[in-house]
């Protein structure tokens, strides 16, 4: 029986090791460890043997099981891997060749100006306001000290609409109505900024389109100083462009403010860039909007972001902001 | 406004580098907008005599000029300008002079000519405008003489200053020079021209009358006789050119000089042409016509107001320009020379009515110094006396109404509270009195009066203005406001800026068309015609307010097809407005939206984009409702209703309205209703716990009517399934062989879980049955197996 046993073994290692695949193992696995293999009839016909014989002989048969299963083992692993090996050759795929590359879209850059500006001010303590771009004539010049026929007026050249009376109803020429609509609206302390879109009747060109965008500023407080829009101006130089760079106020005109400034920022190769406007908030439009100018002032302060947003990319032409291109929106 | 170094240099002792000067012009608030100098690298111009000229044979564009250089040799110089005569004085740039403009003089061949050295305009000599010829110099001078020395030219500095309307005061030289004076701590004075008056008859008759005081504050007049018109003199003329203004003759640069020099217009009218001789100052009748000296006729109204001579014909528009009838010509003698203060208001109404901006209207209107008018009348004599012009003794005028301009205390703690620095009584008076302000000291206050030179300044935060300004706005220092505040964007504006990034993570490009439409153009989107018109549009194409963001989009999709990008994806985030359904609404009815167009996308395209969009919003409960949309595909549009609330709507743009834009492929649309659907409560964010136990999944597919929309399907199925379903999703869409004509076959998976328990064949079985009648029964639906 031993030699059976032997013969058994050493006629099955050929054969599981030349197995060509997971199925043919599979069967020859049964074949030769099942319930029908040779070793189980052996196993089965020990019972007339002496006990020595059987256990010596039951321990070979045990043995030669074990030593096929690993050798069923092996080569199943064998097999696994290359199958897996080929599967994976199959699925080989060019990382180059994708089609059809849907990538992600675009922020206009006037609204990555807009947000950053947000950022620095929210940073600085500022909460953000906004309103209507059609607006009355009182929001837009009356309440700020731009009475009927004011030759200011036409510093600013106004958009009407086709609504109420005519001339009571225009396209904001600036986000400063913002400011009326937040100071009739509540009470000081306020410390707000307040970007929007703004409009004048002016021919596109380079520098000027008749739509464009601003951001403002107010702040509103029983002792807040020219100092502190100085101040306050030059955090947010720092903040926005960079450490490098400086800012300075001169002394300027703008009927809502007084004194009133221009604010201009100078660039680290020592070029100055005049940013916008500000000054003390005029006690008129304080008064205008219902807040008592000998207990409260403040300043406030704006400029337009288009220039800036597309002046750091290298657009020297505004009238590309406005074409909706994917040529242009996508480089940014 | 320009003024010349050298000007200002009449009044105050100014000295050092002209950049500082500039700058510190800047710091007052007069903003140097153009520096440049003049005068410089005349070194090698000479005063030269043309002996003859002769033509060059084959060259009609040049000729040859022979001058003598100042050594009585004949020199030979090409020319391209031919007014010049022998006897002439002309200015010679000899061989290897560096014109002001860089050029370098050689000899060089000009057709076959040699020449040496080149004759200048005064536009090459960088004296001004004029460059029609040669400039020809007075007689007299030596030829040789260095052309600098002999017309006493030194190097000068033009500044070009922006001068803001609250600066009057700064539109004159002398109002430049007594601020930067001010400011430099230098010594003001004003010329005190003195002129010997001679007594004479004209000024006896001139009668002055102003019928609309309200409107003409003074009006003066004075005669001058014995006048001689002719060339300007030189060396004013040289003066005007630089700051930007022609030499006319001797009188009429004499007026602009007094005008630029102290601020005050005035007008030189010829005595022996003025009816009366007088004046009356009168408001215009309606349709009345004048004709200005710049050749245009002008229909005027009340509101303009006129000079007109005794006889009541008009002589000029107030304040803005004159008639062309009472001009100084060759033959004028005696000079009726007016001076006046009108109301700014007047003058910036009728200049603006008229589109007519003058020197005069720039000054007038800002306001003028009625004070500094007996000044400049004398200045003016004194300036003409070398062509003869004798001043004759007293003056007609008249009073009008000008503003009382009361004492203005100014409370030194005010100052301090304002600027952040407490100046002090001292320090505040010490910088108002340089520039005009008497200063009284009243307790620590001062009581400050104002300079009749400042029209602008009434109030106590004016004089804080210009106590900041001529302390200096940099000295204020700066300070940070001491109030702790907390910075943060509204929940709208985070809701905005997660939209934003939802699309932009989805790859659409955010797009900024203009809001202004063409007439038709909404027309054109199969919208109504019903957008707000811009009373003064620039132009006609862009007279419209937007009432949707979609003729915006689908421009920019056409825009985009026509220039072969195909399949672009835009949105705009941006206001629409629209007339509000209140009649007593003070404004339009103006919203936020979101518009969003994908080209070569289909309607389904749209819906996958609500969806997102919904989803990041917080908007779960918004129904799709199937129906036609203006502007869109009639059968592949729908509306979003939240509740009974329409919040936007979606599909794919009108192939009628694309035809007619031009764009030849599908494009999907999305429009949403920000503010209407922000202002709806979101969704509820309450947590729904999950189970944790096996869940099965049930599928099942209905043949529905095609116009029962899968979403009543799909809300069946829901509302029958009760708490054991998780979840249904529409899962296969399909038409044609085994479905009946008619219909389609909507499957659906369905996730069955229970939260406390593995669910049973049986309770599986229940709920699948339960659905299954539900649906058949309240839906043309029918099981398919």
């Amino acid at each position: 029986m031993i030699d059976d046993i032997a013969r058994i073994e050493a006629d099955a290692a050929p054969r599981i090791a030349a197995a060509a695949s997971l199925d043919e193992l599979r069967a020859l696995a049964a074949e030769l460890l099942g319930k029908r293999s040779a070793l189980s009839s052996l196993k089965s016909g020990l019972g007339p043997l002496d006990p020595d014989a059987r256990r010596e002989a039951g321990t070979a048969i045990n043995r030669a099981r074990d030593v096929l299963q690993a050798a069923v083992n092996a080569r199943r692993a064998e097999l696994e891997a290359e199958a897996r090996r080929e599967q994976l050759a199959a699925e080989r795929l060019d990382l180059t060749e994708v089609t059809d590359a849907t990538g992600a879209g675009h922020l206009h850059l006037v609204t990555q100006a807009m947000e950053r500006l947000e950022d620095v001010f929210v940073g600085m303590g500022f909460t953000v306001a906004e309103g209507p771009e059609v607006e009355t004539d009182w929001h837009n010049f009356g309440a700020l000290n731009f009475p009927p026929d004011h030759p200011a007026r036409d510093m600013y050249d106004t958009l009407y609409v086709e609504f109420g009376a005519p001339g009571s109803t225009l396209l904001r020429t600036h986000t400063s109505p913002v400011q009326v609509r937040v100071m009739t609206s509540q009470p000081p302390p306020i410390y707000m900024v307040m970007p929007g879109r703004v409009y004048r009747q002016d021919t596109p060109d380079a520098t000027h389109m008749p739509v464009f965008h601003q951001i403002e500023g107010l702040v509103i407080d029983r002792d807040i100083t020219f100092a502190d829009l100085a101040g306050t101006l030059d955090t947010f130089t720092k903040a926005f462009f960079g450490g490098d760079f400086t800012s300075r106020l001169r002394p300027s005109y703008f009927p809502f403010t007084e004194p009133s400034a221009e604010y201009d920022i100078r660039r680290p190769d020592g070029s100055w860039l005049e940013l916008g406007g500000c000054g003390m908030v005029h006690p008129n439009v304080l008064t205008a909007c219902g807040i008592d100018p000998e207990e409260w002032q403040g300043f406030a302060f704006g400029f337009g972001l288009d220039r800036l947003g597309a002046s750091a990319h290298g657009v020297d032409d505004l009238r590309d902001l406005f074409t909706n291109d994917v040529r242009f929106l996508s480089q940014f | 406004m320009k003024v010349l170094l050298s000007w200002l240099r009449d009044f105050a002792p100014f000295e050092g580098d002209p950049v500082t000067l500039g700058e510190q012009m800047s710091d007052l608030g007069m903003a140097v907008e153009g520096l440049d100098v003049v005068g410089e690298g005349l070194e090698g111009i000479v005063v030269a005599k043309v002996l003859e000229t002769r033509p060059v044979a084959g060259a009609n564009k040049i000729h040859l000029v022979i001058v003598d250089a100042g050594d009585g040799q004949p020199l030979e110089v090409g020319c391209g300008a031919f007014n010049m005569a022998a006897g002439d004085l002309v200015p010679l740039a000899t061989v290897g002079t560096v014109m002001p403009s860089g050029m370098e003089i050689g000899r060089r061949k000009m057709a076959g000519v040699v020449s040496n050295g080149m004759l200048c305009s005064s536009q090459e000599l960088g004296l001004g405008d004029d460059h029609g010829g040669i400039l020809l110099l007075p007689p007299g001078l030596e030829p040789g003489t260095a052309f600098s020395e002999a017309m006493g030219i030194e190097p000068d500095v033009v500044y070009d200053l922006e001068i803001n309307p609250n600066r009057p005061d700064a539109m004159s030289v002398a109002g430049v020079a007594r601020d930067l004076a001010a400011r430099l701590s230098l010594p003001f004075s004003l010329p005190e021209p003195v002129v010997d008056e001679v007594p004479g008859a004209g000024i006896q008759g001139v009668s002055v009358e102003v019928l609309d005081p309200e409107l003409c504050g003074r009006f003066v007049a004075r005669v001058l006789s014995g006048v001689q018109v002719g060339p300007g003199d030189p060396v004013l003329a040289r003066r005007l050119a630089l700051l930007g203004m022609r030499s006319i003759n001797n009188v009429v640069d004499v007026s602009n000089y007094v005008m630029l020099e102290l601020g005050q217009p005035n007008h030189p009218y010829d005595l022996a042409k003025v009816a009366g001789p007088g004046f009356r100052v009168r408001r215009a009748h309606d349709g009345e016509r004048l004709t200005t000296l710049d050749d245009v006729e002008r229909t005027l109204s009340p509101a303009d107001l006129l000079i007109c001579d005794a006889a009541d014909a008009p002589v000029g528009l107030a304040g803005i320009m004159g008639g062309a009838s009472s001009e100084i010509d060759e033959h004028t003698t005696d000079v009726l020379l007016e001076m006046a203060w009108f109301q700014p208001i007047g003058i910036v109404k009728s200049s603006r009515r008229h589109k007519l901006r003058s020197e005069a209207s720039a000054r007038f209107e800002k306001g003028t110094d009625a004070d500094v008018i007996d000044l400049a009348m004398r200045r003016f004599a004194q300036l003409l006396a070398p062509s003869g012009a004798r001043l004759e003794a007293g003056e007609t005028a008249a009073e009008g109404q000008r503003p009382v301009r009361p004492t203005v205390r100014l409370r030194t703690a005010r100052v301090a509270r304002l600027l952040g620095q407490d100046l002090g009584q001292a320090r505040i008076a010490e910088m108002l009195e340089p520039i005009g302000f008497g200063t009284t000291a009243t307790d620590d206050d001062l009581d400050v009066t104002i300079p009749s030179w400042r029209y602008d300044s009434a109030t106590e935060i004016d004089l804080i203005e210009e106590v900041a300004r001529h302390h200096g706005y940099t000295e204020l220092g700066r300070t940070l406001p001491r109030a702790a505040t907390t910075g943060s964007l509204s929940d709208r504006q985070l809701q905005r800026r997660s939209l934003r990034r939802l699309l932009v993570g989805r790859g659409l490009s955010e797009a900024m068309p203009l809001p202004f439409l063409a007439p038709g153009e909404l027309s054109r989107c199969g919208l109504p015609d019903d957008g707000i018109r811009i009373a003064n549009p620039l132009v006609a194409e862009q007279s419209v307010l937007r009432t949707t963001l979609l003729p915006g989009l689908v421009g920019a999709v056409a825009y985009n097809w026509s220039h072969r990008n195909h399949g672009v994806a835009l949105f705009e985030v941006g206001h629409v407005f629209r007339v509000p359904t209140d009649a007593d609404a003070d404004l339009p009815d103006e919203r936020e939206f979101l518009g969003a167009v994908l080209a070569r996308g289909d309607a389904a395209v749209a819906v996958h984009l609500w969806r997102a969009v919904a989803e990041v919003l917080g908007y779960h409960e918004v129904q799709l409702v199937n129906t036609e949309v203006a502007g869109l595909h009639p059968t592949r549009s729908a509306r979003l209703v939240l509740g009974e609330v329409g919040v936007g709507h979606l599909g794919e743009i009108d192939p009628v309205v694309l035809e007619s834009h031009n764009v030849g492929e599908r494009v999907a649309y999305l429009e949403v209703d920000l503010d209407t659907l922000l202002a709806q409560p979101p969704s509820d964010r309450h947590y729904r716990p999950f189970s944790l136990y096996p869940s099965s999944d049930v599928d099942l597919a209905f043949e529905v009517d095609e116009d029962v929309p899968a979403s009543a399907v799909h809300d069946a199925i829901v509302a029958a399934g009760g708490d054991l379903v998780w979840s249904v999703r529409l899962f296969d869409v399909f038409r044609g062989h085994g479905v009946s004509a008619g219909r389609r076959s909507l499957a659906y998976t369905l996730r069955l879980q229970a939260p406390d328990r593995t669910l049973t064949d049986a309770d599986v079985a229940g709920v699948r049955t339960t659905i299954i009648e539900a649906v058949q029964s309240r839906l043309p639906a029918t099981l398919r197996t």
